[in-house]
């Protein structure tokens, strides 16, 4: 019997990556008990959250399971319903808050904006894969134009938030397919000179949290109010912070979205100096993990889409503590793992399962 | 596919290399984050720190109760009480039309309520509480705590309100008080009380209230809360308790008060009574007056522009800030400084023909024909004018001004109540003082002459007239005039007595007052006092007097030709009983004519009812019968 127990256990892990699955289960302990400290005197979200857990957990260990080969397949189909609904909420989405990003469909509202955040890395990465022999120019041209319809869809929507997470994931399947570092530096020095246009097309209220990180203080009870408070929050938690469910920023209600995007604000206070280091050192050990296996990764769909992804949880990590801690602008942009939220750990969880995919399925494919 | 394997290994390694360079980018941004964290945490920790606490503790003040005033028979004149008010902090609510429109669902809320608080808001910083209601009805308050959570920084406060139980009643003496404006602010700070101001809405503003400020407010309490992020108190964290301030109990009789402004009846004028023998007031009018209750809860635009701009200016104290030309009430005060210099005996007579001639211009006596024989008796009891044109030409004004200063006449007396008017005691120098131009500066012996039957630039508060027979009642020993007797400690019960201070003993003979007191009690008896005061139960002394508003120069003065306002004012100075005077007083109707007509009979009414406990029915009646009160001003 224990051998068959074990057989069975063995089976259901097989695709699983220890290391990953030991970072990412401690990052939701810590994020877990963090949003218990930041709702449990109103609404506890720990119970939903646990649930949201799981619902991510069957997800990645169904993706993990699947070869990258029958994801590459999902990629095309997956890009093209990604965008036909972009269009359609450009058309016919529902205005919420002064921004156009959900769409209607009877029961309930979706956000196709996030199935972008898979659809584009895949997507990039099948179309690198397909062209793998001879790489031109124009491929590279072709694979900008991918990126760029979704993203000013999505930003015009607007989103910026999740406009820079697909961008950013594109991007980095993009810099990893070996676009030359000349046209990288041509572009960075010609992105520069359009700053002032693109000032223009900003928003007023992006504009507005730009000039806010510049100086919080020109507008403490509206725009402002975010970055001073999480701010507080951080500086006061000082270098051992004030415990656990001790964060007086927190429990008296000064941080918004403090279980959301926020949450790190609520960590920092209650876990100081030390428990930021340990996240941060969590976060590193997790981007060296997928760097590892993007290393690893035996074809060319397989490595680009390793590092897209992983480019990805950096880039939700950095910009959300940058946000937060008051160096970098507001956008919605959630900490992975440790934020409450189902859609945000669902699409995390995710991209767990394809590095682990590509992690486990690499051996079959040598082969 | 065809591609071989060089350069897949190339590929490889170019691929292999980009990731190393996108992990150092990435242990880069994380160092940036440490450092943030770092900066943050460790180095500008103390200050994050400050500012957590600054956000979660919140000191709320706690009013102390501010003290009472009381009369010297303890009756009430200004209390505090407790009602609840709808306040909103504009810093902390939403939309505030918004707010108002949804609290109006709940609670009435009246356009003037609105207008108010609008008016208010202008006033006020955006963090202070507002009241948008005062008094709530329990019904209110209940409904309004049932919706609390959707109103933050709205909240229901109780709070003490100041009332004046006796309304109008010695307003003037009591003052009122009203919101702190900013020159009230700078006021707290030059004393350095901004601390104990701290939730302080209200301050004195005028009289007593204005005067003791410091001993009625009290110390102010601390309440240390934690407060969440709409403002809300969590839980308290430490407690000072406020000291309530100190009890005020006056010199001032609200009964006498009472029968003397009933005495005026609808006239302007003013009152003051002193108890000789310590200075405290015992009376203090000033009609027309104003209930100070409109003011306590700031009050509304129309009534303040009633008060305001009334031409019987009910808002001017004139006890203290009218200054009038004495009259011939200044007579006794001339005979006193003739005698006290050896300019004159008692005795001393002169031939009165009516008038007195001095460079071209001749001063008329107001009795046609003259007083014939005059001396210094006579001149008091039938108030001879040329008697003073002649003895004012001989001192000369300096000995007039030197003398004068001494009884107070042109100086600040002193009193509790902050503004009181100098007045003019006129002289060479202060001719000098008041006018620009040189041909104006120079001053004429022809104006010393009108100078010693109290007119010309003669002007002096009633206040100071009543300091001045306080004085000469007493024998020359002046005290400051004060309206509070002493001060109650409201924790200990202690009472720190105002010392009856003697600002001055003046070396006057009482050989001399005694000739003075003598011809004013003669004044009572047999002259320009003696119909008022006929069948009164104590022997008293007097004066009339009669300034002149308006110079006819030549013409004769005919009161009922003359327009009202410019009627002379009448003035009256009296003391009691004469032995041991327990009461001085000096009466001022304004425009109304003979001293010994108006004046004198209020003045009665109040000696009634001091000293013999006789309440009038009705004001003072005006004498108006006598043809020979006519020639006697």
């Amino acid at each position: 019997m224990p051998t068959l127990i074990n057989r069975i256990l063995n089976r259901l892990s097989e695709h699983l990556d220890g290391p990953l699955l030991v970072i990412a289960g401690l990052l939701l302990l810590i994020g877990t008990s963090t949003v218990y400290s930041a709702t449990y005197t109103t609404l506890s979200r720990v119970p939903s959250q646990i649930l949201n857990i799981t619902t991510a957990f069957a997800v990645m260990w169904l993706v993990a399971r699947t070869p990258p080969t029958t994801l590459m397949r999902f990629a095309v189909p997956l890009y093209v319903v990604g965008l036909a609904l972009l269009v359609l909420v450009f058309l016919f989405g529902v205005k919420v808050n002064g921004a156009r990003r959900w769409l209607s469909i009877g029961f309930t509202r979706i956000q196709p904006s996030e199935i972008m955040k898979i659809a584009m890395p895949l997507m990039l990465a099948w179309y690198f894969h397909k062209h793998e022999a001879a790489l031109r120019l124009k491929h590279y041209v072709v694979a900008a134009l991918i990126l760029a319809v979704p993203f000013g869809l999505i930003a015009k929507q607007p989103d910026l938030g999740t406009a820079i997470l697909v961008g950013a994931a594109g991007f980095f399947v993009i810099f990893f397919a070996g676009l030359s570092w000349k046209v990288l530096v041509g572009l960075l020095v010609a992105g520069a000179s359009a700053l002032p246009f693109l000032w223009n097309v900003l928003h007023d209220y992006q504009r507005k949290r730009v000039l806010t990180l510049l100086d919080p203080s020109s507008d403490p009870l509206g725009a402002g109010y975010h970055i001073i408070q999480s701010t507080i929050a951080i500086g006061s938690g000082g270098a051992l912070g004030k415990g656990w469910l001790n964060g007086t920023q927190t429990h008296l209600e000064f941080i918004p979205e403090r279980h959301t995007d926020f949450i790190f604000a609520v960590f920092s206070e209650e876990w100081g100096l030390v428990g930021n280091i340990v996240l941060l050192v969590l976060y590193f050990l997790l981007i060296g993990r997928c760097l590892v296996i993007a290393t690893n990764a035996p074809t060319l769909f397989s490595r680009l889409l390793a590092a897209a992804v992983t480019g990805s949880f950096f880039t939700c990590v950095f910009v959300n503590m940058g946000m937060v801690s008051g160096i970098l602008p507001v956008v919605g942009v959630p900490l992975p793992f440790m934020s409450y939220g189902g859609t945000a750990l669902v699409t995390f969880a995710l991209g767990l399962g394809i590095l682990m995919s590509i992690q486990t399925h690499r051996m079959l494919v040598k082969k | 596919m065809p591609h071989d394997f060089a350069s897949q290994d190339r590929e490889l390694s170019q691929f292999r290399f980009r990731l190393g360079f996108a992990g150092v980018f990435v242990l880069l941004c994380f160092t940036l984050l440490f450092v943030r964290f770092f900066y943050l945490q460790v180095v500008q920790h103390d200050y994050y720190a400050t500012r957590a606490e600054d956000n979660r503790i919140s000191l709320i003040p706690i009013m102390p109760n501010r003290g009472l005033i009381l009369d010297a028979n303890g009756l009430v004149m200004a209390r505090n009480y407790s009602a609840f008010t709808l306040e909103i902090v504009p810093s902390k609510s939403g939309d505030l039309d918004e707010t108002i429109d949804d609290l109006a669902t709940l609670i009435d809320i009246q356009p003037r309520d609105r207008r108010r608080f609008k008016k208010l808001l202008d006033e006020s910083k955006n963090f202070e509480s507002i009241p948008i209601r005062t008094k709530l009805t329990d019904e209110e308050v209940a409904r309004f705590a049932a919706n609390r959570y959707r109103f933050p920084g709205v909240e229901v406060k109780a709070r003490l309100f100041r009332q004046y139980p006796q309304g109008a009643l010695g307003a003037h003496a009591v003052g009122y008080i009203n919101r702190i404006n900013a020159k009230d602010v700078d006021w707290i700070e030059e004393n350095e009380q901004s601390a104990n101001y701290k939730g302080t809405e209200h301050i004195g503003k005028t009289g007593l209230e204005q005067h003791y400020e410091f001993d009625l407010h009290g110390t102010t309490g601390y309440e240390q809360v934690e407060v969440d992020a709409g403002g809300r108190a969590i839980r308290t964290l430490a407690r000072t308790a406020p000291v309530p301030g100190n009890n005020l109990t006056l010199t001032l009789d609200s009964k006498l008060q009472d029968v003397a402004e009933k005495a005026f009846g609808n006239r302007r004028g003013s009152l003051v009574a002193i108890e000789p023998t310590t200075g405290g007031i015992l009376a203090l009018v000033s009609t027309p007056t104003f209930d100070p209750n409109l003011f306590v809860d700031g009050i509304d635009p129309q009534s303040w522009k009633e008060l305001n701009e009334s031409p019987d200016k009910p808002m001017v104290n004139r006890a203290l800030n009218g200054a009038y030309p004495p009259g011939s009430t200044f007579k006794p005060f001339m005979a006193l400084a003739a005698l006290e210099t050896g300019k004159r005996t008692p005795a001393q007579a002169i031939a009165d023909p009516g008038y007195f001639n001095f460079g071209g211009h001749q001063f008329r006596d107001d009795k046609k024909g003259g007083h014939g024989m005059v001396d210094m008796y006579k001149s008091i009891v039938q108030s001879c004018d040329t008697y003073y044109y002649i003895l004012a030409n001989d001192m000369g004004i300096d000995n007039i001004a030197g003398f004068m200063k001494q009884l107070g006449f042109g100086q600040v007396t002193g009193i509790d109540i902050a503004g009181e008017s100098v007045g003019v005691l006129p002289s060479p120098e202060w001719k000098k003082r008041r006018f620009k131009r040189p041909e104006q500066q120079k001053w004429f012996a022809g104006e010393t002459i009108s100078i010693g039957i109290g007119q010309g630039y003669n002007a002096y508060t009633p206040l100071q007239l009543a300091v001045a027979t306080a004085t000469l009642a007493n024998n020359g020993v002046m005290y400051k005039p004060h309206l509070v007797k002493y001060i109650t400690d409201t924790r200990t019960g202690e009472k720190r007595m105002v010392e009856p201070k003697p600002l001055r003993s003046l070396p006057f003979k009482q050989q001399n007052i005694d000739t003075i007191k003598h011809a004013m009690v003669g004044v009572m008896k047999e002259g320009t006092g003696a119909r008022a005061f006929a069948g009164a139960a104590y022997e008293s002394a007097g004066k009339t007097g009669t300034a002149q508003v308006f110079s006819l120069k030549g013409g004769n003065y005919k009161e009922s030709a003359t327009h009202e306002r410019l009627r002379d004012h009448a003035l009256f100075i009296a003391f009691a009983p004469v032995d041991h005077p327990k009461i001085a007083l000096a009466v001022l109707v304004e425009n109304g004519g003979f001293g010994a007509q108006s004046a004198a009979p209020i003045a009665r009414q109040v000696l009634d009812y001091y000293l013999s406990g006789k309440e009038a029915k009705g004001p003072a009646a005006e004498d108006s019968s006598g043809e020979e009160s006519a020639d006697a001003h």
